[in-house]
């Protein structure tokens, strides 16, 4: 383990510069949400997933979100465990009938400013999934949704462009409720 | 010459490949039961279709075979009330097609909810979770929303103090109703449903949908599109191992090891991305071969990335190996008992963690792994260390199989065209999770009734098993260890 402690200390990391190299806006948008989460939240965004009735798909990379080369917290935005401790709801999957109540459940129990983010094609109007008995459809049939990050799944690059991108979401900095 | 050996003699229905597949009367229905019971089979899968039902077995050490009985007065003799492990099964079948079975031990629903449009009325109940009894025993029910960037699913804990005595899970908050939508699909539409049955699985998945699809139509694919799938099947086995062995580490507080294994798994994604245009990989296998083929630079950053995981990936071992605080949390935790293991037909790591050798493409041996060398790792311990040293061992296995795949690499087409048809056909295909079986049936190039069964049918209910004795703060860390997929589970 000390070989491998100290060898960190030497080498670059491996955390890339800004989430996408080819794009010079980026690193503006991140430095201009900060400015808005801080004036709302006074420096960081706590983010709670809910997974609707996804594949899992999506999940595998809103995970690869917090590997080193995207490394999502030195942007202020963090996952947390409870609903009660976030800031903003990201959805992802078409909801599932047995999954409406507890997706219900989770944005009531998310204290107001609240954003909602859907991440997949799934989450907009159901997917390759629509159509299905057993679902309601996308995310807005049963909550607001104030960003939606499209792609099957979405990269991290794409996830990581739109949460930095939240505060000029087509509702603007005005939060679901 | 008993009932259940008559079985093996009997005709098969027309038209299943490659497999037989034999109608079969109640009486012989229920010798097959008792034969899962006595050992003598392994249940590979137990599905609904209109009118009947179909039963996948796995005989001696490699013989498969599927037993049909129609169901009369819109029910069928219990599986379940010889060989539990067929319960969950049984309970599908009734939620989702309406026949019930006769003498189940468990008549409470699974899938439904409740709140589908046609739920059943019984569905509509308050959920009764098995009563647990005794002094000082209390219950923590948790989710189906966790905490952290998990699926959904309900797990029911009954405690005495610290120490788990009962865990009951209650899944379906993800059942999509993925045979639903795939009856009365045409084969493209299909084969992106069964991509998608799982995300973490979806080559495994659209490999074992397309290989059905080919078997019922007798359509033989360019030996560069059997290459191929392979390919993509050990890069995702790569990279979820990695996310895994990372992930099961965190678990235990140990968040180095996340970090060094998530970075790996980074580059394997990046490298799909390069050489298949997806980081997943979905889409990439479809009926007929492989829908993107290797151009002349993935060789180039395939053996690049091998190079790279080879060089840091033994460190990673090491380190694991080494650090007493993560061993302490690991040995000897979750421990699954072989016996159970063998009599749930419960394949992959959680299987050859606890001793029993099933791997598809060694026991199926389908190509191109019968022209492969690779070993099946399979320890005995049972316990969430064994579980991390199996898929070690693979990583090492795939890496290999990496390598010596694109040595042979065929040159030629990459895919060929299917035709119509109608046929019924079946296939096996080792996922990173285990084995994942998809059975179906066309007409005129029409999903007429598809089924897909999750590896995790058959582990779900051990984590139940392996967690009884431990401490609610190593729920997390047994559960990462099983990794069982709810999608896949509740399609
Ligand atoms: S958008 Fe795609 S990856 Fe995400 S949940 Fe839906 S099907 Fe799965």
């Amino acid at each position: 383990m000390r070989r491998i402690l100290f060898e960190s200390l030497l080498r670059r990391p491996l955390t890339e510069p800004a989430p996408a190299l080819d794009d010079p806006e980026l690193r503006a948008l991140a430095s201009e949400m900060k400015t808005r989460i801080d004036a709302f939240f006074g420096g960081s965004l706590s983010i709670r997933m809910v997974d609707a009735g996804s594949c899992n798909g999506c999940e595998l990379e809103i995970h690869a979100l917090n590997n080193p080369y995207y490394d999502l917290e030195r942007f202020g935005l963090k996952f947390v465990a409870s609903p009660r401790h976030a800031d903003v709801l990201l959805v992802t999957g078409p909801v599932t009938c047995n999954m409406r109540e507890a997706l219900r459940r989770t944005f009531d129990a998310t204290p107001s400013p609240k954003w909602v983010v859907t991440a997949g094609d799934c989450a907009l109007k159901g997917g390759v999934f629509a159509g299905s008995p057993a679902i309601v459809g996308g995310v807005n049939e049963v909550v607001p949704v104030d960003l939606h990050i499209p792609g099957c799944p979405p990269t991290p690059t794409q996830l990581l462009k739109g949460l930095l991108a939240l505060t000029r979401g087509p509702r603007g900095s005005s939060p679901s409720g | 010459m008993t009932i259940a050996e008559s079985f093996d003699a009997l005709d098969p229905v027309a038209d299943c490949r490659p497999w037989p597949r034999r109608a079969v009367d109640a009486a012989m229905w229920s010798a097959l039961a008792e034969s899962l019971a006595d050992g003598a089979r392994t249940l590979l899968g137990l599905w609904g279709d209109q009118s009947s039902v179909h039963m996948a077995l796995l005989g001696g050490t490699s013989s498969v075979a599927i037993a049909s009985l129609d169901c009369v007065d819109g029910g069928f003799p219990s599986v379940a009330a010889h060989h539990p492990p067929a319960a969950r099964f049984e309970r599908a079948i009734r939620d989702l097609f309406g026949h019930r079975p006769i003498g189940a031990p468990d008549e409470r629903p699974w899938l439904d909810h409740g709140r589908w449009p046609d739920s059943a009325e019984r569905a509509a109940q308050p959920y009764a979770f098995l009563p647990a009894i005794g002094e000082g025993l209390h219950q923590i029910p948790v989710g189906p929303v966790h905490a952290g960037i998990i699926e959904p699913g309900h797990f029911r804990f009954t405690a005495n103090g610290e120490t788990i005595v009962r865990l009951e899970a209650r899944l379906g908050y993800v059942h999509k109703g993925v045979e639903g939508l795939m009856a009365g699909s045409p084969l493209a539409r299909a084969a992106k449903l069964a991509g998608r049955c799982s995300g973490d699985s979806s080559v495994a998945y659209s490999y074992a949908f397309a290989r059905a699809v080919e078997a019922a139509l007798g359509v033989e694919i360019p030996e560069r599109a059997i290459w191929l799938r392979a390919l993509m099947a050990e890069l995702e086995r790569l990279a979820n191992h990695l996310g895994d062995i990372g992930a099961i580490c965190n678990d235990a507080a140990f968040a180095l090891m996340l970090a060094h294994c998530s970075a790996l798994r980074e580059q394997v994604l990046r490298a799909n991305a390069a050489c298949f245009g997806h980081r997943l990989m979905m889409d990439a296998i479809v009926p007929g071969g492989v829908a993107v083929d290797l151009d002349a630079r993935g060789p180039h950053i395939l053996r690049d990335l091998v190079a790279k995981i080879r060089k840091a990936f033994p460190r990673l071992v090491e380190l694991y190996d080494n650090t007493a605080s993560l061993q302490d949390r690991t040995v000897a935790a979750g421990r699954l008992d072989p016996g159970l293991a063998a009599r749930f037909g419960c394949g992959g790591f959680i299987g050859r963690a606890s001793g029993r050798a099933f791997d598809a493409r060694r026991i199926l041996a389908f190509a191109p792994y019968d022209h492969l060398e690779f070993e099946v790792p399979v320890l005995t311990e049972g316990d969430v260390d064994a579980r991390v040293w199996v898929r070690i061992r693979e990583v090492e296995q795939s890496l290999g199989l990496i390598e010596q795949i694109l040595v042979r690499l065929p040159a030629g087409d990459s895919s060929t065209s299917i035709g119509e048809g109608s046929g019924e056909g079946m296939a096996i295909v080792e996922g990173f999770r285990g084995d994942i079986l998809v059975w179906l049936r066309l007409r005129d190039s029409v999903v007429e009734r598809c089924h897909l069964r999750d590896p995790s049918w058959l582990q779900w209910p051990l984590l139940e098993a392996a967690i009884e004795g431990n401490i609610v703060a190593d729920f997390p860390l047994c559960n990462k260890s099983f990794n069982c997929s709810y999608s896949g589970h509740d399609l």
